[in-house]
């Protein structure tokens, strides 16, 4: 390239040119995300971006193209595959929602989604603590991790803090109470999260039942799901359940998200019939899906998401 | 009328009866939560700053205010006047009120004043602007001390920093946005 065409570039581009650290990165972490589930068994599945009925969740928009949407997750379709006998499967794949755009956010990101047939939430959350040990030590980096100015220690086991508890400790009210007067997401985005995940990693656990509509109930505790969120350094990285298996009950909570939908004047996704069916055959199961761009950001010490990806939609 | 997917940075509404203009904004999304758009905002009259959290659903009015091309007269101490061309109308504003548009104003230069209920609160000027460099060390050939660039002093007092080779008396181009140098100009 000669010095005048250099001179020349546009901002973006040579904004592009300032990510090699952060996509190689990328790319080396999604190599050992790989390493770390073919040595534990998982097979790898692909599944279709364009499917016609989306999960029907009250907060969660997908993008519609041609005929049906692109998908906001792979979930529906992997489920049907461990419905099917595929008890160890994961993917990594690109996923689209409607206007998540912030710091943190892309309208389209990546996700790492894997499940795991025979077992619970539990037993994921000792999967995400290994995976992270796994993929620092292959980075060969050591047992603590520095993101903004934190030092948070990898050493498991990490912090398992129920989410009634967070609320008794961060804020004036009780989920219950929270969720009431529709303050539920607000409390937890300026009270709760940014003290998660501080030295160690948190795993906020047991969410109310409501907030969760492919999760099981809670085996004990009434009221709450068998759900968790993995924060790290205050940054939300992973949401997993104990899936639902039952598909009276599925049909049956998927029919309130629509009907919350339908009364915010959301679009009311197809009904996802095929998977309902599917879920007779479903063994118990734990399913977890991972923000790749954001662990990405992690390890990188990025507090944008803009940094870990070649382009943004701006962009382009 | 906005919505909360249009707020961002300098969109200006209305807020208790009070024009408000936004400084900064995050997008926030907890899980499978709501999306929510935090703000702060400083009343464009008092100045006071206010932080609000904003729902997908919410809707606001924009600022009722009206923009009017005025000339800029004189300062005098931390008043600083203009004039409307068409009607001769003199205003005032506040050092406050004007900002970091004091670096770049100087006699008869033209500006949109903003004004919320006939009262001048602000000023927007255009986003590039011409001043003449009124003090400038001389740049020696070779010489590696200064770097990539020097600093100069504008015919407003405002001190700004030019590549080694522009020299004292040219005019130059600054973009009001970032407050930085983007050329010369002839003249």
């Amino acid at each position: 390239m000669s010095p005048a065409s250099k001179d020349n570039r546009s901002l973006i581009e040579s904004g592009l040119a300032g990510k090699q650290f952060c996509l190689g990165l990328r790319a080396g972490i999604i190599q050992i995300i790989r390493q770390f589930f073919i040595a534990r068994g998982y097979l790898e599945v692909e599944t279709p971006f364009l499917i016609p009925a989306p999960a029907p969740e009250a907060h969660i928009d997908a993008l519609p193209a041609g005929l049906g949407f692109l998908h906001p997750s792979p979930e529906l379709c992997m489920k049907r595959l461990v419905c099917a006998g595929y008890t160890k499967i994961f993917q990594i794949c690109h996923c689209f929602r409607q206007a998540e755009r912030g710091a943190r956010h892309l309208p389209e990101f990546t996700l790492l989604e894997w499940y795991q047939a025979h077992q619970d939430y539990l037993a994921l959350m000792d999967e995400c603590e290994e995976l992270f040990v796994f993929i620092s030590r292959e980075l060969g980096r050591g047992a603590e991790l520095i993101y903004q100015g934190q030092t948070i220690r990898l050493q498991r086991p990490w912090e398992r803090l129920t989410v009634s508890a967070a609320f008794a400790q961060y804020t004036d009210l009780d989920p219950a109470t929270a969720l009431a007067q529709d303050r539920f997401d607000e409390l937890m985005v300026t009270c709760i999260e940014p003290r998660l995940g501080q030295n160690r990693p948190t795993f906020l656990k047991d969410y109310p039942a409501s907030l969760a509509a492919l999760a099981r109930l809670h085996q004990e505790t009434p009221g709450v799901a068998e759900r968790f969120e993995l924060y790290v350094a205050g940054l939300e990285l992973a949401n997993a359940f104990s899936e639902l298996i039952d598909p009276g009950e599925q049909a049956q909570r998927f029919k309130k998200e629509q009907a919350q939908r339908a009364a915010q004047h959301k679009t009311v996704y197809p009904w996802p019939r095929k998977f309902i069916e599917a879920l007779a055959d479903m063994p118990p199961c734990a399913g977890i899906a991972l923000g790749v761009d954001r662990l990405v950001m992690l390890f990188a010490d990025q507090p944008q998401i803009d940094a870990v990806v070649a382009f943004t939609p701006e962009e382009l | 009328m906005y919505t909360a997917g249009d707020l961002r940075k300098g969109i200006k509404i209305q807020i208790d009866n009070d024009p408000y203009v936004i400084i900064d904004f995050q997008f926030v999304k907890p899980g499978k939560g709501q999306a929510l758009y935090r703000c702060k905002m400083r009343n464009m009259i008092s100045g006071a700053i206010l932080d609000r959290t904003y729902r997908s659903g919410d809707t606001f009015s924009p600022a009722d205010m009206q923009q009017r091309k005025m000339q800029f007269l004189y300062n005098q101490e931390k008043e600083y006047h203009f004039m409307d061309v068409n009607n001769y109308e003199q205003i005032m504003l506040t050092e406050e009120q004007v900002g970091d548009a004091k670096n770049y104003l100087i006699d008869n230069m033209e500006a949109e004043v903003l004004l919320y209920n006939d009262l001048a609160i602000g000023l927007t000027l255009p986003n590039f602007v011409e001043l003449r460099i009124v003090k400038a060390e001389p740049w020696a050939k070779g010489d590696s001390v200064a770097g990539d660039s020097k600093p100069v002093t504008l015919e407003t007092g405002y001190v700004v920093r030019v590549p080694p080779f522009v020299e004292e008396g040219t005019k130059i181009q600054v973009d009001t946005r970032t407050g930085e140098y983007v050329t010369r100009v002839k003249g």
